[in-house]
């Protein structure tokens, strides 16, 4: 029973930033915009949210800068596919390649110079768990109630996200330019405006992903501190098909093998440490493979439907 | 409102000096539209007359290059389809507007500024049912749009205008793609409409629609106005001539029916449809070269799938058939073809061309493979261009040149393409279905000519038609189908319309 509590407890805080991030990409793709420069965004704001932390002790600031990073890195994406159109895939890469390497020159920069300018090594105030009084407890809810802040966030943020999309008008138009941009526009939806919109606030939560790892789940800043996690986000809007509530059960898998191989490692497995790192990795792919071959055979739940095309209003 | 009163209505609409032009087209050339309160304007011209152009200006999705647009005497600055909405345009666009993946609802209140942050469903639900009651609209508004049929779209599209209150109403060729009962049941909403004081603007290609609830007509050819004329001062004939700038023939010059050897049978063939379900019930049919058989029926009673079996698409889950006298049960699509079998489909964009390649291109698309446009499996460019230039000449097909992309073309200019290079390649047995649907009146008789001409040069032609006169102009004789059964098949010249129609909605037993 604790040995069940305490995986579900890093679950969680696993499961955290990609929840973050998840929801924040499955608004960008409902717009028709594949943004692939997650990895690079949630890199950057990692790295920078970690600074402001060190320099100014702000976390409520950190978290603002994250986000903010997030976002601008979304803007030059959206510019550069919507009013630039260029290829989606290529712009994303792009932003990928650019934020990976300038995260890593950052964090050899932004650092004092009694650790020789470099960020590495560094601790600075972070997002602790805080039980909730009451619930923090209680023996198998314990493990939900023994989180940081934004692990309670989290827990606000998908039934609202999922609420906004399928409930609100605003929801309704993001949906139709997804879908069918042609149609949108000939409705009065203002296209542009709302690829631009939810480009930059789906990077503003793929930042909030980012700065959670770097002032929660792993506090620092390390080289590589996201691990991939974001490719295997891109993964989880796909097997979540596109709908917020669902990014929570990817998030949990993902997560979840996670903290399981953490255990197994912690135990002295005999099973090589490589061969462990790599289950989430393997987990998401067969995951993702199934849950494919199952939309292909129930059709019509798949991803929006103008999801990477250019849209041009009097271009046939 | 009496006519005489309508003539001097308030002006509602004032369009003036409206340019546009796209790349190698003039599509609005100095235009000048009036619409006045209760009226409805017919808009007529041939396909790429400029017609869409110019109602996608007022709708405000195509911006003009000129001109001024004044709406209740007020100069109108429309920049997006918002603003036209907010001035009461509405527009059912020529291909529907329509998300496939929403449901009926959902679409209806698309994009409306008004509606509250929370959408209350079961308010919108109400008043949708309400409107569709009023206008005898039938819609079920929790149904997604992809499980709808075309006549089902077309109602929805029709709602939303009404949802929206919509004061000037603009329908572009809302009747092309129904069958003459749906476009029967349209026709009566837009007369409703027009009863309650709206004003429309009505683009179509059928004839008896303008004569029967038009005010006035506005004829377009080349993006000009080249005449406007009230309905009553007019016949269809005079129209049909303004259309296309000369006399249009009602019938067509065809060789006495003389056939030959039989080219296709079908003996009790069977088929599914997608869903899985019977399409097509033990079809006998006998096609001989020099004959000209068409396919009679409601939209969607196997028709479509009859051609995809014979062609190759579609599986047969019983009986045989033989082209050529040679047995082509479920054969492969490219070995029907090597059998010299031309196939026009019916959706022409989907499948009869590839929107983005060029018309050159789509016209090699059969005979790409072989001599003289390929050698060694490398391709002649040089070759293509020779092939698309005598083609693009003989079937007189309408483009900027031979590598214009084929989805700038008019629908008219792109069912001759295919049909250009499908009797290129077809040498014995050509399958055309509903070719002339959605075309204007000079397409449609250079389709039709071209069919007899192919008849009268040997081939064997299968035509599915749901339009009768068709039929009755060029067919030899007809087969009427009802849910994937033949119900008759007679000659041509002893098939009476009412006989037709009984047969056609099952209302008489089948005959064979
Ligand atoms: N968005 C567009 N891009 C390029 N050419 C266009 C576009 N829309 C229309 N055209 C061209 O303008 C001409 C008029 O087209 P359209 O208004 O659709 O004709 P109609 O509705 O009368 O059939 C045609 O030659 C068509 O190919
Ligand atoms: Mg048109």
């Amino acid at each position: 029973m604790d040995l069940i509590a305490s995986i579900l407890t890093i679950t969680l805080r696993a499961g955290t930033s990609l929840v973050y991030a998840t929801v924040g990409e499955t608004f960008t793709e409902r717009s028709g915009i594949l943004n692939l420069g997650l990895e690079g965004m949630m890199l950057m704001a990692a790295v920078s949210s970690f600074a402001t932390v060190y320099y100014t002790g702000s976390l409520a600031l950190a978290l603002l800068v994250g986000a903010a990073v997030g976002a601008a890195l979304a803007a030059v994406h959206a510019f550069l596919t919507t009013t630039m159109r260029a290829n989606q895939v290529v712009s994303g890469l792009s932003i990928t390649l650019f934020g990976t390497g300038f995260a890593s020159f950052l964090g050899q920069r932004l650092g004092p110079e009694s650790n020789s300018h470099r960020l590495v090594g560094l601790t600075a105030d972070r997002f602790s768990p805080i039980a909730v009084p009451g619930l923090g407890d209680i023996p198998f809810l314990r493990a939900f109630f023994n989180q940081d802040l934004l692990t309670y966030g989290m827990y606000l943020l998908i039934p609202l996200a999922w609420f906004y999309l399928y409930r609100t008008r605003s929801g309704l138009w993001l949906r139709a330019v997804g879908e069918d941009p042609q149609t949108a526009d000939a409705m009065g939806i203002n296209v542009f405006r709302t690829k631009y919109l939810y480009t930059m606030l789906g990077g503003a939560f793929v930042g909030l992903g980012g700065a959670h790892l770097s002032l929660a789940y792993t506090p620092g800043w390390s080289e590589n501190i996201t691990g991939g996690r974001g490719w295997i986000v891109i993964a989880l809007v796909i097997f979540s098909t596109w709908n917020p509530a669902r990014a929570i059960w990817g998030a949990l898998l993902f997560g979840g093998i996670n903290a399981v191989q953490f255990r197994l490692q912690a135990a002295g497995t005999t099973i090589p440490a490589g061969i462990l790192n790599m289950l989430p990795y393997v987990a998401t792919i067969v995951v993702l493979v199934l849950i494919t071959w199952w939309e292909a055979l129930s059709k019509r739940v798949g991803a929006p439907a103008s999801l990477g095309n250019a849209y041009m209003r009097e271009e046939k | 409102m009496t006519e005489s009163t309508r003539e001097n209505a308030e002006l509602l609409v004032e369009m003036k000096g409206i340019r546009k032009s796209f790349p190698g087209v003039q599509a609005s050339d100095d235009v000048a539209l009036v619409l006045r309160k209760g009226e409805v304007l017919a808009l007529l011209g041939e396909n790429g007359a400029g017609k869409s152009t110019l109602m996608n200006i007022l709708a405000g999705l195509y911006r003009p290059d000129s001109g001024e647009i004044r709406i209740r005497g007020k100069l109108a600055r429309i920049a997006s389809p918002r603003d036209a909405s907010a001035l009461g345009v509405g527009m059912v666009h020529q291909n529907f507007m329509l998300v496939d993946s929403m449901t009926v609802a959902e679409n209806v209140v698309l994009g409306i500024p008004k509606l509250p942050f929370v959408p209350n469903a079961a308010r919108i639900r109400r008043e949708i049912l309400e409107l569709s009651e009023r206008y005898n609209l039938k819609v079920e508004p929790e149904a997604f749009v992809w499980q709808l049929s075309v006549g089902e779209q077309q109602r929805v599209e029709i709602l939303k205008l009404l949802y929206r209150k919509a004061e000037i109403l603009i329908l572009d060729e809302p009747t092309a793609v129904l069958t003459p009962q749906e476009s029967k049941e349209l026709n009566a909403v837009v007369k409703l409409m027009q009863a309650e004081g709206k004003s429309a603007v009505f683009i179509t290609h059928k004839m008896d629609e303008v004569m029967s609830f038009s005010d006035r007509v506005m004829v377009l050819r080349k993006g000009k106005v080249v005449a406007e004329k009230l309905t009553r001062d007019t016949d269809p004939r005079d129209l049909a001539r303004l259309m296309v700038g000369r006399e249009i023939l009602f019938c067509i010059d065809k060789r006495p029916f003389e056939p030959k050897g039989l080219v296709l049978e079908l003996s009790g063939v069977e088929a599914l449809n997608e869903r899985g379900l019977p399409a097509l019930r033990g079809v006998d049919l006998r096609l001989r070269s020099g004959e000209i058989l068409g396919i009679a029926g409601v939209a969607g009673n196997g028709q479509r799938e009859l051609a995809e079996t014979i062609t190759g698409l579609r599986p047969t889950t019983a009986g045989a058939i033989s082209i050529n006298c040679v047995d082509s049960t479920n054969a492969s699509p490219m070995s029907v073809i090597r059998r010299g079998v031309g196939h026009v489909p019916q959706d022409r964009v989907a499948v009869g061309v590839v929107g983005d390649m060029s018309v050159s291109d789509n016209l090699a698309m059969k005979a790409y493979r072989s001599a003289p446009l390929a050698s060694g499996g490398v391709l002649r460019p040089k070759r293509f261009l020779e092939l698309a230039k005598r083609m693009i000449e003989a079937f007189k097909i309408a483009t900027p040149s031979p590598s214009t992309r084929t989805k700038f073309l008019s629908g008219g200019n792109i069912q001759k393409t295919i049909l250009a290079r499908e009797i290129e390649a077809c040498s014995s047995l050509l399958i055309a279905v509903y070719p002339s649907r959605g075309l204007d009146i000079g397409a449609t008789e250079a389709v039709r000519k071209e069919l007899v001409a192919q008849r009268d040069a040997g081939l064997g032609v299968l035509l599915v038609s749901e339009d009768l006169e068709e039929l009755a102009q060029v067919a030899d004789t007809i087969a009427v189908m009802f849910e994937g059964r033949i119900m008759a098949v007679m000659p041509a010249c002893d098939a009476e319309a009412e006989r037709l129609g009984l047969l056609m909605s099952g209302a008489i037993p089948a005959e064979v």
